[in-house]
């Protein structure tokens, strides 16, 4: 890259690219840096307050160090909401994977009333999450759709058991069509032929779904499971509209730190929004670092594609990706006969 | 998209990291610059004139708005603007709150919730007014008791209201039962009547609101203050574990185990209270005034239209005590036109304003006089009941730190009648978290 004339107009080109991208630079600042760094510094302070001869409020905000941060660990309420949102996280991403899988599978194939399907599924995810809270919290309503089916009187928004049950299906029912989505946008750049040529290698149709749809169509499925972990994980308006605030068998921690604030709490509401804050950022590390392995490989591996598509004669990436494609089609689905022998 | 996962951080991100910290530090230093000072915002009091404000809920009728118009005409340098605010309680105090943290002007007479007056009171959020200009002595003493803190009035009462008894009096004929229960006691012996005829099999008792929201709070409430008890007592200090307060309680422990109240009783909220009401499946409901209307609606809506009354709420040994609802007006603190907005909440409290809103809306008024009104009595028959009950209402406990007060009630409540607790430990814990809580 580093040709005598890009070296020499680098030092100007740098100073342009500065100039153009501070205004970005300063948006992100005021938009992103300075309210995870308030919101850190008000975690570590605490308001005090007394009240006068008038019995009007003299407030103090006094700086109280990491005290926030400590009065959460004995903190029955914190403990339960921490569990919550790693409990719904977990079973809503897995179940809502599966489901996405099988239900991009389905809108891949050709079949009749396809373009039907594949609209109708989309509708859960087009419409807001409080309007469809609100929608399940009839449907689970003492007297709702629910129990009319079930034929049995189930205090679904009560709080329980029950309560979990309804908000895991709720949300599977509106963000299981966005894996969907991801997972047929993964699928439908698998070429025709490296099934004909798994085909002619004689795999059948479990086999040529585990070695040569499920590999490549991970990556994409990866990328819908990281972003759906990390919508989870700041699950609010479902169980806030849909239960109700101060529930114990479903708050997590976005509703035990907006319950705070509105409480004027303040320190702790910031100390509390810090901590799921650290925890989005390091789930999504790990998970970056465990499942990425397989993700990064193929990053680089695009990125030569990319490359040599770029000094090749042909301008088109289209034809370059599928040869890509058909490559990796054929290694697979070799592997996977060398697997069967 | 593969590439968001590429290892590591990119170099663009890294460069573009210390900038940016470095600006939102010195932002917030800024911001922060005045933090560790006790701060005691200044209410500046001003007679200020020009044009205002009105932060109200939603002017459904469209009444407000010609009421302003009216006040429009006559002032011509002193216009009134109406901003709507949310219907939802818990949104409009937030907004209510957001805007008086940042000191805004946004909003010169505000509407609030009777139970908020302690805490915006106390926060300097809104003003004192100048209670002899309103002329007292004509406005239902309980409304007027929920304007008040530290015994000054903060906010003029404008809608009021208590809880009644809905009961459903073609039932109650068919079983015999001549008048509405009085006493617990009355209601289960009249709903067990109710049961054994035709008409009454398949009906549910008595309920009123037990979600775990406000509504938990009001009730509890009115159970400890209709059992003779009282959740705080006149030095604002709780009273819980009183043998009364306890017996309140127990009748909603009771409620529930021996099937007065159905077991979804803790799922209900107003709304689906009145539902279930309207739709013939309650013999006794626990609601607001508002209800009157739409269960009286002939257009097919209810089935019990014609077929109910209303009462004042029962009580342990006698009629019970309600709690007081309701909206009263107040200046915010950071207005700049404050004579003006005092005028205005002048104009719209007085008696002929309110007599003329009142013939728009169903809510109940806060001057005594349109009670006894017999227009008023023809369009709402409710009136002399209402009038009745709020001679026994209280408001809710007055403290700065309401919404914990509440949340504390509802916490130990809802584990009281879900059977998660003895009354005597729920109600132990609740007196132990609401002491943590007094002013």
């Amino acid at each position: 890259m580093s040709t005598p004339t890009i070296a020499r107009s680098r030092d100007g080109q740098g100073r342009l690219a500065a100039v153009l991208l501070s205004p970005t630079f300063a948006v992100l600042g005021v938009v992103i840096a300075f309210p995870i760094v308030a919101a850190v510094w008000d975690s570590l302070h605490r308001t005090t307050e007394e009240l006068d001869a008038d019995g009007l409020v003299v407030e103090a905000e006094r700086f109280s160090g990491l005290a926030n941060y400590t009065s959460l660990i004995g903190n029955d309420r914190f403990q339960t909401a921490l569990w919550n949102t790693t409990f719904f996280t977990v079973t809503t991403v897995a179940i809502e994977t599966l489901l996405g899988l099988a239900m991009a599978l389905l809108m891949h194939r050709a079949f009749r009333g396809r373009a039907i399907f594949r609209a109708g599924v989309l509708v859960p995810w087009a419409i807001p999450t409080a309007i469809s809270a609100l929608l399940w919290r009839w449907i689970f309503s003492a007297d709702g759709v629910a129990n009319a089916v079930l034929g049995r009187e189930i205090l679904w928004t009560a709080g329980g058991l029950e309560a979990k049950l309804a908000i895991i299906l709720a949300d599977t029912w509106k963000t299981a069509p966005f894996v969907a989505l991801l997972v047929l946008a993964g699928l439908q750049v698998i070429p025709d032929e490296v099934y004909e040529a798994a085909r002619v290698d004689g795999a059948g149709a479990w086999q040529r779904l585990r070695s040569v749809t499920l590999p490549l169509v991970m990556p994409s499925l990866l990328v819908a499971v990281m972003f759906r972990m990390m919508d989870a994980l700041r699950m609010f308006d479902l169980p806030q509209v849909m239960i109700g605030t101060r529930k114990p068998s479903v708050e997590t921690l976005s509703q035990l730190a907006w319950d705070e604030a509105m409480n004027l709490r303040y320190g702790p509401a910031a100390a509390t929004a810090t901590v799921l804050f650290l925890y989005i950022a390091v789930a999504a590390f790990v998970f970056v670092r465990i499942l990425g392995a397989d993700m990064l490989s193929e990053a680089k591996d695009d990125g030569k594609a990319v490359a040599r598509g770029r000094g090749g004669s042909s301008p088109h990436k289209q034809p370059d990706m599928l040869s890509e494609a058909k490559d990796d089609g054929k290694a697979v689905a070799r592997g996977g006969k060398e697997g069967k022998a | 998209m593969t590439t968001t996962s590429a290892g590591g951080r990119p170099p663009l991100a890294r460069s573009l990291t210390v900038p940016a910290v470095t600006a939102a530090l010195a932002l917030a230093l800024a911001a922060c610059g005045g933090s560790g000072e006790p701060k005691s915002p200044a209410a500046s009091t001003n007679e200020g004139r020009g044009p205002i404000t009105f932060a109200t809920g939603k002017d459904l009728t469209g009444t407000i708005q010609k009421l302003v118009g009216k006040w429009n005409a006559a002032h011509p340098d002193e216009q009134v603007r109406i901003i709507e605010l949310p219907e939802d309680g818990d949104q409009t105090r937030q907004q209510l709150v957001q805007n008086a943290q940042i000191k805004s002007d946004a909003y010169d007479v505000i509407r609030l919730d009777a139970v908020w007056t302690a805490e915006f009171a106390a926060r300097r959020w809104v003003l004192p007014l100048q209670e002899e200009k309103l002329e007292p002595a004509t406005f239902v003493p309980a409304a007027l008791e929920t304007g008040r803190y530290r015994g000054k009035l903060y906010a003029a009462p404008w809608l009021t209201g208590t809880g009644i008894l809905y009961y459903r009096t073609d039932l109650l004929k068919a079983a015999g039962v001549k008048s509405p229960p009085q006493t617990w006691a009355e209601l289960q012996d009249a709903c067990a009547k109710v049961k054994k005829t035709p008409e009454g099999e398949g009906a549910d008792c008595y309920a009123g609101q037990y979600d775990k929201y406000e509504g938990l709070t009001v009730n509890y409430s009115e159970a400890v203050q209709s059992a003779g008890g009282q959740v705080f007592d006149a030095q604002g200090k709780p009273q819980v574990t009183s043998p009364q307060a306890k017996a309140g309680l127990q009748f909603l422990v009771d409620g529930f185990k021996n099937g007065t109240i159905p077991p979804k009783g803790v799922t209900l909220k107003e709304e689906e209270g009145r539902r279930a009401f309207q739709d013939g499946r309650l013999v006794f409901h626990r609601n607001w005034a508002y209800v009157y209307a739409m269960a009286s609606a002939k257009d097919g809506t209810s089935k019990v239209n014609g077929k109910f009354d209303v009462a004042p709420l029962p009580g342990k040994d006698g009629p019970g005590s309600g709690t007081l609802g309701g909206n009263n007006l107040s200046v915010s603190a950071f207005s700049k036109h404050q004579a003006t907005s005092r005028d205005f909440i002048q104009y719209i409290v007085s008696l002929d304003v309110q007599r003329e809103y009142g013939k728009e809306q169903s809510f109940p008024l806060s001057r005594a006089a349109l009670y006894d009104d017999p227009a008023m009595i023809k369009q709402y028959p409710y009136l002399p009941v209402m009038k009745k009950s709020l001679e026994t209402a209280k408001p809710r406990p007055v403290a700065i730190r309401y919404s914990e007060v509440s949340a504390a009630v509802q916490d130990h409540v809802t584990a009281a009648v879900t059977g998660k607790k003895p009354v005597d430990q729920a109600a132990a814990d609740l007196q132990a978290a609401l002491s943590g809580l007094a002013d």
